[in-house]
């Protein structure tokens, strides 16, 4: 695939923002101590930015980058199985909810936060062969619907500033 | 426009809460109390006790890493264990079939079963 130099870097810098704020996020205790492996989401505002932006598919690529640089530096393979579900299902509804065109950004990176986690709890019960993790579902419905909302905000500013300057 | 989105916005996210509720909803009406407590390691179960029956023991997983099980007036919980988050401690207690305290650092799974 011949990427021009100047998206290749621009996707490369994101790419190292996304790490970052994937590591700071590691940084803040857990916000419930009951629900295990719930968390802001911080670098998906690069994912939703580079969804409508570009396309699904450099959301993707980055989203897959970033996964696997956070995986080899802190985690297991364990965390990037759970990861990368997340990350294709999140992805794949959230690019299929912006080529409907009937929901707005905040709406799609709802959509995004709570389809996420649904992978997620999937990939858990799998893994444990215990299908009651779908307890889990109603709060992380809820706290993957404000997560959802805080990052769309977050990801429509920087995508309407990002027009200021010429990608 | 974006008014109409936003609109959209509201059902997708009442509709999705609503989805939420009713699962959860569902799993609690068909929940009945448990008869046996199994102890899955890594996804095979190695051991099943009678939740009636009052007992202390101590699972070891792999590397060395331990929880300990407690059984008590019908219901199954996790009092240590040696994993650093403790999720499986702080865990309330559980009695009903399906019911789990997920260890997932140690891979340890306590289920109530019929």
């Amino acid at each position: 695939m011949k990427l021009k130099t100047k998206k290749l870097v621009l996707l490369s810098i994101l790419t190292a923002c996304a790490v970052i704020l994937s590591y700071v996020e590691m940084l803040v205790p857990p916000l419930f101590p009951a629900v295990p492996g719930i968390k802001m989401g911080l670098a998906n505002i690069i994912t939703v930015f580079l969804l409508y932006k570009f396309s699904y598919k450099e959301a993707f690529l980055v989203a897959l980058c970033r996964i696997l640089i956070i995986t080899l530096l802190f985690s297991n393979a364990l965390t990037f199985i759970y990861s990368i579900s997340g990350a294709v299902l999140s992805i794949a509804v959230m690019a299929l909810l912006k080529k409907v065109n009937r929901f707005s950004t905040v709406g799609v990176s709802i959509a995004g936060a709570v389809f996420h986690n649904l992978a997620q709890v999937i990939v858990a019960a799998l893994i444990m062969q215990t299908a009651e993790i779908v307890y889990y579902m109603a709060a992380l419905t809820i706290s993957g619907i404000i997560a959802g909302i805080a990052i769309g905000l977050l990801g429509s500013i920087f995508i309407k500033y990002s027009s200021k300057f010429k990608i | 426009m974006q008014k109409f989105k936003i609109k959209n916005d509201i059902i997708l996210v009442v509709s999705l809460l609503l989805v939420a509720l009713l699962v959860f909803s569902l799993f609690l009406a068909f929940a009945k109390n448990g008869k046996t407590v199994a102890v899955i390691k890594n996804g095979e179960e190695t051991a099943c006790y009678n939740i009636d029956e009052d007992l202390t023991i101590d699972i070891t997983s792999a590397n060395n890493q331990n929880n300990t099980l407690v059984i008590k007036d019908g219901k199954a919980s996790i009092i240590s264990a040696s994993c650093p988050d403790k999720i499986c401690v702080k865990h309330r207690s559980i009695k009903r079939v399906g019911e789990t305290i997920v260890c997932l650092p140690n891979k340890v799974v306590i289920e109530i079963k019929e």
